[in-house]
Parts: C-alpha cells; structure tokens; sequence
C-alpha cells in the first residue's frame, strides 16, 4: 500500500551541465496527450497500490514548474478521486526560480501545490552561470520572495563544495541563504556524475573538482551552521526545522513504498521495483499500448530490501531501527549488520546505539558509503 | 631398429632468439618430416608459454630420416632441451642422451651466457659441437666477428662453422651434411640386458604418461616388464615409438635410439628423469650415472584470490603436477590470505610458469607471495632445520645460526653496462670473481645470495642493460649470513603474507621501500593506518596512510535506491579481492608489490 506517489515531469528549457537526472529538452510538448498518458499511468498505480490514503506527493523532474497549473490540478484531482487525500497532505512540486515560471506560483498553488522546492544552486551570478542556470541570484532570490508569499512550505536547494571554494565563500552564501528563514533547505555537495557535461569537462582539465579533504571540512560546517539557526541536518543533504522535514523524501529514506509514475519513475511497491521507461517517447507509447509506462517490474528478496532499507535509513539522522528492520524482512539482526565491525565502529565514533537504533554520527556521515560497506554483509547485496 | 652406424643424436644449443626452433622447423621440413601444410611454425615448443616466451620447458625429440651425400640414409634423434637455467638438470640427462650438438649463435648479436652454460654442459659430456652461425642474412650480422668470440670465449675451432639462415632457408643442406659427418654415431650393445635412460616423462590425456627415452644397450619392445631403477616401479610396456614430431609406434627400439614409450603410468612422478630403465627380470644390476632427485630452490605461497576458488586450485595444482613433477605443493594456512599452497619451484622461471599456466589454463585468480629460499637453521641445541617459509621461523633467541644458498652467476653484457652491473651484484651483497672482457663485451663472475636474486635481480639487470646483459647461475651451497626476519606491521598487526628474510644490511632500504610501496597500494580507510616495518620490537620504517575524509553519496532519492545499491554491490565485489587485515582491506596488488621491489 503506497502513501506516496511521485510523478515525473521530464522537461527542461535547458540541460544542466552537472544534472544526471532524466530529464530532456523538446521543441513542444503535447500537454493533452501528457495529460492523458499520466493519467492512465496513475490509475494503474492505483489499482497495484492503493487502498490507503495518500500522505504525500511529489511533483519532480526536469522542471516541473514548466508544467500548465491546469494539468497539476487535473491530476491532483485524480489523484483525490483514486487515493484519497489524509489530512495534512503534503504536496511539493520542484520550481525554477525564473521570473517567468514564478508568474505562475498563485496558480500552482491555486492547483493544490502547498510546498515548494525551489533549485536557486547558489547566490552568486558568476557561479551560476558555471552551473548552467538560466537565472541569475537576483531573479532567483525575487521568485523565492514570490514563493514564501504564495506557499506556506517552502525550500530551496543549493550546490557547494564547487571547483576552488573555500570555507569564506562558503560560509557567507550559507549564512546568506539561512537568513531568508525557510524552514527547509537542500545543501548538496556538486559531484561529477558520468555521461555529464560536466564528467567531460574534468576528464578534458577543463576545471578540477573539489579535493575530498576541504569539501569535507565544508561538509562539517555545513553541517554547524545549519544546526546552529535551528535547521539540523536530518539527512545528508536536507536540513530542516524539526517537522518541517519532507515527509514525501522521508517514506524513501525509511524504505515505505511509493508509486512512480511518468518517464523513468522508480517506485517500490511490496516487495516489487518499478521502473517506466526513461526516455518521454518511449513511455508515451507504452502507455498507448499498454495503459501505463512501465519498463521493469521486478522482485526484491528480502536481503536486497532489507539492504536497500539500510542504505537509505542510515542517511537519516534518527538512523534505523535494526529490531524493526529484522522483524520486517525476517532476517536477524545479526545478518543485517556485520557485529564486530558495529563494534569497532563505534569504538571510532562512526556509528552508535540508541535503543534499537542504529545511528550514523556527524563523524561517520561524510564517509557513510565506506562504511555501508564495511557494516553491510556481503551476503545482503552479492546475490 | 638402425644399425649404430647410421644413428646421430644431438641437440641444438641457442640463447633465446637466436633461432634455435626455426631452424628446428627447417630440418624437419627439409628432411620430410612433415608437410608444408602440416607445418605449425615452431612444431616443438608445444605449450602457449613456450612458443611466447620462445623457451623450452619440456624436453622433446623429432627423428629425421636424412639421405647424406654419401647414399646412406641416416637416423637423425633431434632433442630439443629446456633452454633456462632452472631447468639445469632437464638440460643435462638430455645432453648425456646425445652424442653431439648444434651450437647457434646469432651472427648479429654473438655469443651470450646461456649459451655459454649450456655449451660447457654439452663439452663435458663430451659432445662434438657443430658451431651453426644463424641469420647471416641480417643486415648487422657479423659472422667473421662471432666466429673469433666463439673461439675466443668458447675455445671452440670455429673455422667450419656452418652459415645459415633457418629463416630465409640458407644452409640446411649443410648443417644437416655436418650432422652426420661430424657428429660421432652412439655406442651400444644389443645384446647386453637392457639399459635406457628417462630423459624426461609428460603427461598426455589419450596416452597417459608418455615417457622419453635413450637406450643404452639392449632392446625395448611392447610387452616387456620394466623395472626403473630409482623408482623401484615395474611397468609393462605398451607402446614404442618414436616422434616424428607425429606419434609414430615401431616394433622396437634399439640401441642407441631415443624413442618413447608408454607403459601404464599414472603420474609422472614415477618417471623421475634421470632414472635408469632396466628389465623387471634379468635386466642390468648397474644404473646409469648422473641421477638427482629434483630438488626445488624457490618457494612461494600462491593462494586464491576469491577463498572460494580454493578447491579449484588444488584441483588445478593437482593436475599441473601430473605433468611436472619438478615441483612441490603442501597446503598452507596463512592469517591473512586463508588457505592456499606453499609451493616449490626449481627456479624463479619455473615458478613464474606454473602461476602463469594455473591463471591462464585453469582460470584462476591468484596471489603469490614474495619467493623465499631455503634456509637452514641451526638450533641453540644443536639441531638443525630447513626454513621454506618466513611465516615458519622460530623465536630468534633459539636459533644459533642461519645459513643461506649462494650462486655463481656468470653474467655477460655490453661493456657501456658493466658499471650498473657490477654496482647491482654488490647491492645484493656479490662478490666478485671474475671480470674478462672479449672483443666489446664483458664477462663478470659473481658469487651471490639466492635469497638476493630472487627478488627482481633478474629485471633489475634485464632494465639496466636495456636487455643486452644475459645472466646464467648454478648453486655453490650454503653460507652463514646475519639474517634477520623483517616483518610488515599494517596498523600494528604483522601481516604473514609480507614478513621476509632479509641480510641485516639490507634490512632499512627494503623494509623502507616496502612501506612506501604499501602506502600506495593500500586504499584510505575510515581511520589513519601505520604501516611499519620492524626487526623482532624493533621499528626500522613506517609509513602513515591518512585517514579518508569523504565518501558519500549527496543525493540519493527513490530512483537512486537501485544505482546506490550497485555501488555497494560493487564495492562488496571489490572486498572480495582484498584480506581483512587489522580491520584493514589489503588489495592483492600490496602482496605482489613484495616481489617487485626495485632498489631505485
């Protein structure tokens, strides 16, 4: 039973050249043809997965504030019709801060939409233009202002640890952007992803990324600053007054099923994995055929969910609850986590117990996929 | 069987390249042996390895049938013998088999040290030597020159020396003219009680154990009971035959001949080469001379990389061995690779060609750790021990002293070389015996620790000299030496797979190169790791790997679960390549490292 679902819009005006996310640039979009095929991808959702009333939703991309007002509330509504809404129902959509997507915020959140995600990356017009940005920092600090008038929720994402940054830079765009007071924010660490522009640009000298070593002492401060205004870090890179956490992102970290739907939606149903086909045509047509855009539907053991939970939940600040997870997948505690490593690790500081929680500490989350790797048995993840 | 008269053995001596197997091919070919067709270049060296590396490692023999200008058609036995020095006492029951040899040496490049050991062999069996002075046609060859050295470094008459060019087909008529003139027929006794000699015995999966032999005196045929006389194993012959190189089976083989038979043996290990084959009833009381047991001089741990491969590779061990009896394996337990085998080797060749056949022939992925000698140890009690393996020595305090084997090298090289040369056997603790110079070139004698060489002596004076240098040994013996165990602690734990014995002297360099090594090869970790190199609680080096600082995914979200879950996956694969060590992941690359240090 899915409580959340996650529709994919997967257009841009433009590329980003450190974005690695399915996203695709097209001459025009048929809005009616989207409308239907999301529609009949959702309703097939419904009857796998519904049942219980939806907690969350979330609209991410490509830039789906490029989305007509009109095709977000037509789906909201059949999403009521299909679900039903809980109360408190959060539903975010993730913006563009240029000043011609802002001109359509009364709308969206006419529409339904109550928390908005805005990508401002950074404050400062020379990085944003590295970054690819369509807007500069006063267009995008002007449709933030345009947002927290409009939605009751809103964050907005950032990207540091870029080429040549230092703790000064840093810690002034940091202190600048947590002085808007948003409750939320997403601070991500730029990483070079394969098949980018920007993975080509490296391999060609054109700029060096960021040694491990400072990004990590930017991590750290991160990390202080954020804690420090009221905004802990509760995921690696989500910081958040304590309840204005996203719940949506929440059910993916604590390993609850979700329905994806649109062009390459991951979603977890049961013991199943779901995934549509990437590519926006190709998902067209496979709705045409087969009344939704499904590319693979497989099934997960109980080993690979309960190490897919681990991986996820330990990126959360509250960590994982091993007990709850062994009952879950039926695995013992001593298989989801190699004992003497739990040990040793604690004895470094990188991990501890509380209760029956398994939790990461501010030492052990910069290297968190090492020590995945070290806590993890092999035979949880090498079938 | 042919009448003495009428039988030439002999063998070809050749340094690497120098053209040895193509002027084989081109004596088979010109003699009939086999058809153009038939022809695969290089018929003798059967293995991949072989015909790589362009060395022989089995013995082999091919019979020509040759029609001399004389009218007579003779019976030609060649054997074609291992061409490395670990293979040294292959190489001597194969010549004690002929009654002469071919000697070619390279009209461009001359004469080298290999040669020169195998040829001294070959004088001491009494050999009439052939000097064949190959690839006249290239355009530095310099025949008159290589002429001169042969006469000068050899002491050989040199003056009828034949030219050839086995490539391009010059002068096989006369090489095959000089075999039967110059060469001495055998001598033998039809009628006394069988003697032949096992020159060497491979395994063969329709055959089993096929053995090469030279009869002495007397006649072996299909049927008889044998008796090998070291063995004390009895055997019934079922086949005799001789190569052509094809199998081709003949009634009987006489006096004189080299042929093989089979006989219903299992393992190769009961055909020891060297042994003396007899009649299991009235057969000869005296055996031949010149037999050894094979003794290995090199031992290394080679284990699996994946532990589960383990059975896999004592299967493949298993089945190499039937086909190489020369080396030894015992199982071995190590704390930081698990279970693998200690294995014994003739040479530092011979270990690298087992590792290289099990990787390649059975598909296996296998660490091996630093080659050791043998070293003998003399107890405070008075008794004694051999030491194969470093992991195996016992407290200091209780040993008196350690002795360890020495060399002889002849080593010979362009002089522009000589200075590197001489400053490498002297930081491996040589002393010099000899130095001679012959025309541009110079010829060193040095005696040298074993232990010294089979470190990367070999590619340290292969790099130096750009090649030019070739090098040859045998072994003097044992001599006392200040040795001490150095072992490699990574993050205060001793790894056994890396601890050695080394001089004293050469304790602080190498533990020092090792570290640094090791600092590269050992990934960070979560935590800072020392990595020292100590003498009993004596640190003599360290080294510190800091600790790593980040390694996280940023973004991570419901449709990266599946690509999260590869990276874990894949770095779950990765661990399987290394051993947990101290809580420390040691990729197999660090094991290797030990036997690839340079002293640069």
């Amino acid at each position: 039973m899915a409580r959340a679902i996650y529709i994919h819009w997967p257009f841009c005006l433009a590329k980003c050249p450190y974005c690695d996310f399915n996203s695709h640039v097209r001459e025009s979009v048929d809005i009616g043809l989207w409308e239907r095929s999301l529609l009949a991808d959702m309703r097939y959702e419904a009857e796998l997965a519904g049942g219980e009333k939806l907690h969350s939703i979330f609209f991410g991309g490509g830039t789906p504030s490029l989305m007509p007002p009109a095709l977000v509330a037509r789906l909201l509504e059949e999403a009521e019709q299909l679900w039903g809404f809980a109360p408190g129902l959060e539903i975010t959509l993730e913006a563009n801060p240029s000043s011609v997507e802002a001109a359509n915020f009364t709308s969206l959140a006419n529409a339904g939409i109550n928390r908005l995600s805005l990508g401002i990356q950074s404050l400062d017009d020379q990085v944003l233009r590295f970054l690819g940005r369509l807007h500069d920092a006063r267009e995008g600090l002007a449709a933030l202002d345009i947002a927290q008038k409009q939605f009751r929720r809103v964050s907005f994402d950032l990207i540091y640890a870029r080429p040549g940054q230092t703790a000064d830079i840093w810690e002034k765009e940091l202190a600048q952007a947590l002085s808007f007071g948003t409750e939320h924010l997403s601070l991500y660490q730029l990483t070079i992803e394969p098949g980018t522009r920007f993975a080509t640009d490296v391999r060609q000298s054109k700029f060096t990324p960021l040694d491990d070593d400072p990004a990590a002492d930017l991590f750290t401060l991160t990390r202080e600053m954020t804690a420090a205004a009221g905004l802990p870090a509760y995921e690696i890179s989500n910081h958040a007054k304590p309840g204005e956490e996203s719940r949506h992102n929440l059910t993916y970290w604590r390993y609850q099923d979700y329905c994806g739907i649109g062009p390459g939606a991951h979603g977890r149903r049961g013991n199943k994995a779901t995934q549509r086909h990437r590519k926006p045509e190709n998902w067209l047509s496979a709705v045409e055929r087969n009344s939704h855009g499904t590319q693979t539907e497989s099934d997960l053991t109980a080993p690979e969910q309960a190490s897919e939970a681990l991986l996820m939940g330990l990126r959360l600040a509250e960590g994982v609850d091993l007990k709850a997870l062994s009952k879950r997948f039926g695995i013992a505690q001593e298989n989801l986590i190699i004992a003497s490593r739990k040990i040793l690790y604690s004895e470094l500081g990188f991990v501890r117990m509380e209760g029956e929680r398994l939790i990461v500490t501010d030492k052990g989350m910069p290297v968190l996929d090492a020590l995945l790797g070290e806590l993890v048995p092999a035979e949880l993840v090498v079938s | 069987m042919t009448e003495l008269s009428l039988i030439r053995n002999f063998s070809i001596i050749a340094h690497i390249d120098h053209g040895k197997s193509t002027l084989a091919d081109r004596l088979i070919q010109v003699t009939g042996g086999m058809t153009e067709r038939e022809l695969k270049e290089q018929v003798l060296d059967n293995m991949d390895i072989e015909r790589e590396r362009g060395i022989t490692i089995k013995a082999q023999t091919v019979r020509l049938d040759y029609t001399a200008s004389d009218g007579k058609t003779y019976e030609l036995n060649l054997m074609d013998t291992p061409g490395h020095v670990d293979f040294a006492y292959e190489v001597s029951r194969s010549l004690a088999a002929c009654e002469g040899a071919l000697l070619v040496v390279d009209a461009a490049q001359g004469v080298e040290a290999q040669t020169l050991a195998n040829v001294y062999q070959s004088i001491e069996h009494d050999h009439e030597i052939v000097p064949v002075i190959n690839k006249i046609d290239l355009p530095a060859a310099e025949p008159e020159k290589v002429k001169a050295e042969i006469e000068e470094v050899i002491g050989l008459d040199a003056s009828d020396a034949v030219m050839t060019s086995a490539k391009s087909g010059i002068g096989i008529e006369e090489v095959l003219e000089a075999i039967v003139q110059r060469i001495p027929p055998p001598q033998g006794d039809r009628d006394k009680p069988l003697k032949a000699m096992l020159v060497d015995s491979w395994y063969d999966p329709y055959l089993g154990v096929v053995i090469l032999v030279r009869v002495m005196d007397g006649v072996m045929k299909k049927g008889q009971q044998i008796k090998f006389m070291q063995g004390g194993t009895v055997h019934l012959v079922d086949r005799v035959g001789c190569m052509r190189p094809k199998i081709e089976q003949l009634p009987e083989l006489g006096p004189g001949e080299i042929g093989f038979i089979t006989a219903q043996i299992k393992e190769v290990e009961q055909a020891k080469v060297g042994d003396t084959i007899t009649l299991a009833k009235g057969g000869a009381t005296e055996a031949l001379p010149g037999y050894k047991e094979v003794q290995s001089v090199v031992f290394c741990g080679l284990f699996p990389v994946d532990a589960a491969d383990f059975e896999k590779l004592r299967e493949s061990i298993g089945k190499l061995r039937l086909n190489d009896a020369s080396f030894t394996f015992e199982m071995e337990n190590s704390a930081a690779l698990g279970f693998g085998f200690r294995c014994g080797f003739l040479g530092l060749l011979h270990l690298e060609i087992i590792q290289e056949r099990l990787t390649r022939e059975y598909d296996l992925d296998l660490i091996t750790t630093a080659p050791s000698v043998v070293y003998r140890l003399t107890m405070t009690d008075g008794s004694t021990q051999e030491l194969h393996n470093p992991a195996d020595m016992p407290d200091p305090v209780k040993i008196d002293t350690m002795e360890e084997p020495w060399i002889k090298a002849t080593i010979y090289t362009p002089d522009e070389h000589l200075g590197s040369i001489l400053k490498l056997c002297q930081d491996r603790r040589g002393i010099q015996l000899d130095l001679t110079y012959v025309g541009g070139r110079a010829q060193v004698v040095y005696e040298l620790p074993l232990n010294e060489v089979v470190f990367d002596f070999y590619d340290r004076l292969k790099s130096i000299s750009r090649g030019y240098a070739s090098f040859d040994y045998e072994q003097i013996g044992l001599r006392e030496g200040d040795l001490v165990m150095m072992n490699i602690l990574v993050n205060n734990e001793p790894v056994d797979a890396l601890s050695m014995v080394v001089h004293r002297s050469q304790a602080d360099p190498r533990g020092r190169a090792l570290c640094e090594r090791l600092k590269d090869l050992i990934p960070r970790h979560m935590f800072k790791i020392p990595i020292q190199a100590a003498i009993g609680a004596k640190v003599i080096a360290r080294e510190t790997i800091s600790a790593m600082r980040k390694d996280v995914t940023a973004k991570c979200y419901g449709g990266d679960i599946s690509r999260k879950k590869k990276l874990l996956e894949k770095q779950k694969e990765g661990k399987k390549r290394m051993r947990e060590y101290g809580n420390v992941s040691i990729p197999q690359e660090a094991f290797i490292a030990a036997l690839r240090m340079g002293d640069e």
